[in-house]
């Protein structure tokens, strides 16, 4: 059932460069982004529907990745930036972005009216840096809660262990005086609170706002007493994959409204990522999708490349995917069994492909000293080539029966027990459909996107690494339903595979050739030039983009923005469940596969 | 055990036929052998080491060997809560409800880094620098993930615990003893506000505001 999806017949595709002119002819006031380095199409607020609607409507430019906010305290601006791409065309992104100024009527026209994938995006850039999206139907905070005061990205806006603006910290180093901030807080915990105030019992009390939530809701049939019902499903809750939480109204069983709640993993990862130097984000990148960390560091690293130009050696890159292909293999086989766990197949299809996860993680730690966190890549390459044995077996020879026996011994057995299996199947075909519009306009990534007909995979569109060196195939269902995102989860493990075995013979055919630089290794690395960059990567889960910001000479980032597959993801949670019973949204909340560490960040 | 090569010194009279299986212990012996050899776990991931918390459930690791297979989606049900994970301040709460809903006998295993002290994320405005700050910690699992190993290590120290406990001493069957209590529930307000704390919150507010008239 791969479609093959034709070019569009006599068709020209607008390129970004084509785009870029057409978009400045139309709009006269639109002008490039007079900073160093920094590439993009400055658009006056009042301008930006109409720039959007040009480059959406005419341009062919669908998919909005990513919406973000920056806090430019030296200009006493605010920014919103957006990148734009052509899925037909693929390539690299229109980049639009907006200044408002610094204070509290800094407010943007909301692109939620076209681009409904701007959502959870725009409710995070007001929660953390206090931009208003005007004709935003539901803008409320969305990581932190109501009460909370302030907009904690903003460059002003310090924490309560709050030492300096960047790292290393010089109480630490060089002088080593440790002087930590956290010994110094009276409450002896990471909390601050406003200057005076004092708490008088009326404050945010999570079980008065779950509870208050839950109404009641007569039904309009006459002579039938039934009420609608909310129910509160998480944060503590076995299908919901982590701390999330959905309040969802039933009539019956059946879901007629859906609110996600998240924020409960949030763990500033950006916050903390603009004062970290380039090198210490590494380790962070790993605990943002925690089952794809290879993936993160290879997205991460490939960011930083771009700002400061450093060259990967060859081998080195090989090396790159196939830890990328692993990841995807092991991220699909766990994504596969806990979605197969929600639809009432309780843990033995998890536990088939388990064995060989612990095989590719055993490759892992021999290679990185980490099962999980790996923070195995660097910038311009890896931090080790790969080592000489793992579990006592050459690493050619455990690599080769891992991808050419294990782990397709363990899909069949998989396969057999589920693909024909008429409960699996019943459960799975013509639930959660998301059509390829809204799968588009939503900012689906990854196998959401495929699963709904959309042929567009990072790794083909605006291909990065080696991938384009390399033959594989892009598994794209259009159903849209369960059965077609299972399939291309299942699809992407034997090309994942088909990868990997080209990759062994480029790195039996590099052996010994450098992995890293020349040279002793930089570890305080200082930013060339002033610039800013989108970097993104196709991750197991969907896009996962970095857009980094620097200053000329900084050993820190400006602006630190990860676009998070899950997150965006979440989006159609609603409309995707709405029709059906209980049981099912528990079900297509799996199969959209999402980590909360990469939800929050 | 070696309940063959001993016979009783006792007055009570026992069958011949089934002197050969009775066992002599102490009740705290074997109270303590069957709760430490039962301990069911709540299903409770936070984060990454949730993922190291299932591996160690899973089929390598077999966690079924020391009786803790059991992961109980309840908290009614569980004897330990596994703090798998970075602890946030909006999710602080609902772990303290949680925890006040587990009947004694109760025990916490702090497991990684976040959970022990805040770990990389400490400096966060949203993280909670270590649940020992709300909750008694029995054992602290250090790593980032602790490895499946790692937790099995703490789980059994966590055993050696509840063996060495003495059931004439455990404050859940004193009759006027302190009981480990119940934790206030923290409440959110423009930062997390821990109830034991409002006095220490009141003086400092104080400060602040001779500091703001002066100057």
């Amino acid at each position: 059932m791969v479609e093959i999806l034709d070019a569009p017949e006599e068709q020209t595709l607008t390129t970004p460069d084509e785009a870029i002119a057409a978009l400045k002819t139309q709009f006269p006031g639109i002008t490039d982004d007079p900073r160093d380095g920094h590439e993009a199409l400055m658009v006056d607020s009042a301008d930006l529907l109409s720039v959007a609607a040009a480059l959406k409507n005419d341009l062919g430019f669908e998919y909005l990745s990513s919406v973000t906010g920056v806090d430019l305290i030296k200009d006493d601006k605010l920014e919103v930036v957006y990148h734009v791409y052509s899925i037909e065309a693929g390539g690299g992104p229109v980049t639009l972005k907006v200044q408002v100024p610094r204070d509290d009527s800094a407010s943007v026209p909301s692109l939620t009216p076209m681009w409904r994938g701007a959502d959870f995006q725009e409710r995070e850039a007001w929660d953390l840096y206090g931009i208003k999206f005007d004709g935003h139907p539901d803008l409320r905070r969305i990581l932190m809660w109501e009460e909370f005061v302030g907009h904690p990205m903003r460059k002003d806006w310090k924490e309560a262990f709050y030492e300096e603006d960047h790292k290393p910290f010089g109480s630490r180093w060089p002088g080593g005086d440790v002087v930590r901030m956290e010994e110094l807080n009276p409450f002896g915990k990471n909390v601050r609170y406003p200057d005076g105030w004092t708490p008088t019992g009326n404050e945010y009390d999570v079980e008065t706002n779950m509870y208050g939530m839950i109404q009641k809701a007569s039904d309009e049939i006459p002579g039938l007493k039934t009420d609608k019902v909310t129910v509160n499903i998480g944060p503590q809750h076995p299908s919901t994959h982590g701390v999330f939480r959905m309040v969802v109204t039933l009539d019956g069983e059946t879901v007629v409204a859906l609110k996600p709640v998240m924020g409960y993993l949030h763990r500033n990862h950006e916050k903390i990522g603009e004062r970290n130097t380039f090198i210490q984000n590494i380790p962070y990148t790993d605990r943002l999708d925690y089952l794809s960390s290879m993936c993160n560091n290879h997205s991460y690293v490939m960011a930083i490349e771009k700002l400061l130009g450093t060259p990967v050696p060859e081998r080195a890159e090989w090396i790159r995917i196939l830890m990328a292909e692993l990841t995807r293999i092991v991220n699909h086989a766990w994504a596969l069994g806990f979605f197969i766990n929600d639809i009432g197949a309780l843990q033995t299809p998890m536990l088939m492909l388990y064995i060989e996860r612990e095989l590719v993680l055993d490759f892992f730690e021999a290679v990185s000293g980490a099962r999980m966190m790996c923070n195995y890549m660097r910038f311009g390459g890896v931090a080790y080539d790969l080592p000489e044995h793992v579990r006592g077996q050459e690493i050619y020879s455990f690599l080769d029966t891992l991808v050419n026996e294990r782990i397709p011994a363990g899909m069949d057995d998989f396969l057999a027990l589920i693909d024909k299996n008429e409960i699996a199947n019943a459960r799975m075909r013509g639930v959660g459909i998301l059509s390829r519009e809204d799968a588009i306009n939503t900012s689906m990534a990854g196998p959401m996107l495929r699963a709904s007909g959309v042929n567009y995979d990072v790794r083909r569109a605006e291909p990065y690494s080696y991938y384009d060196q390399l033959d594989f195939d892009i598994p794209v269902y259009s159903e849209g339903d369960l059965w077609a995102r299972y399939k291309v989860r299942i699809d992407e493990i034997y090309e994942s595979l088909k990868i990997c075995r080209q990759v062994l013979g480029y790195l039996k055919a590099t052996k010994g050739a450098p992995y890293q630089p020349e040279g002793k290794q930089q570890y305080n690395i200082r930013a060339p030039k002033a610039g800013d960059v989108y970097s993104r990567a196709e991750n197991p889960k969907g896009e996962l983009g970095f857009y980094c910001k620097v200053n000329a000479k900084a050993t820190n980032l400006d602006r630190y923005h990860i676009r998070a597959p899950s997150f965006i993801n979440l989006t159609t949670l609603e409309q995707m469940s709405i029709g059906h019973k209980v049981a099912d949204l528990v079900a297509v909340l799996g199969s959209i596969d999402i980590v909360l560490g990469e939800v929050d960040r | 055990m070696t309940a063959t090569t001993r016979t009783l010194e006792s007055d009570i009279a026992i069958p011949d036929d089934v002197k050969e299986n009775v066992f002599i212990t102490s009740v705290n012996g074997i109270y303590n052998w069957a709760r430490s050899n039962s301990m069911w776990p709540m299903v409770f991931g936070l984060a990454c080491c949730a993922i190291e918390m299932i591996c160690t459930a899973s089929s390598r690791y077999d966690l079924a060997r020391f009786g803790m297979e059991v992961f109980r989606a309840t908290p009614r049900q569980s004897d330990l809560m596994i703090v798998s994970g970075t602890v946030t301040k909006k999710m602080v709460p609902t772990i303290v409800r949680l925890y006040n809903q587990m009947p004694e006998p109760r025990y916490v295993l702090s497991m990684g880094a976040c959970a022990n002290g805040g770990g990389p994320f400490k400096e966060g405005y949203a993280v909670v620098d270590g649940i020992d700050k709300f909750l008694p910690v029995d054992v602290y699992v250090p790593g980032c993930p602790p490895t499946p190993q790692a937790l099995i290590f703490g789980l059994m120290t966590l055993q050696e615990k509840i063996r060495a406990q003495s059931i004439t001493s455990v404050p859940w069957y004193q009759k006027d003893g302190e009981l480990t209590g119940i934790v206030p529930i923290p409440v959110l307000g423009p930062d997390l506000v821990d109830l034991r704390q409002v006095d220490v919150i009141k003086d400092e507010a104080n400060k602040t505001k001779l500091v703001t008239t002066e100057a």
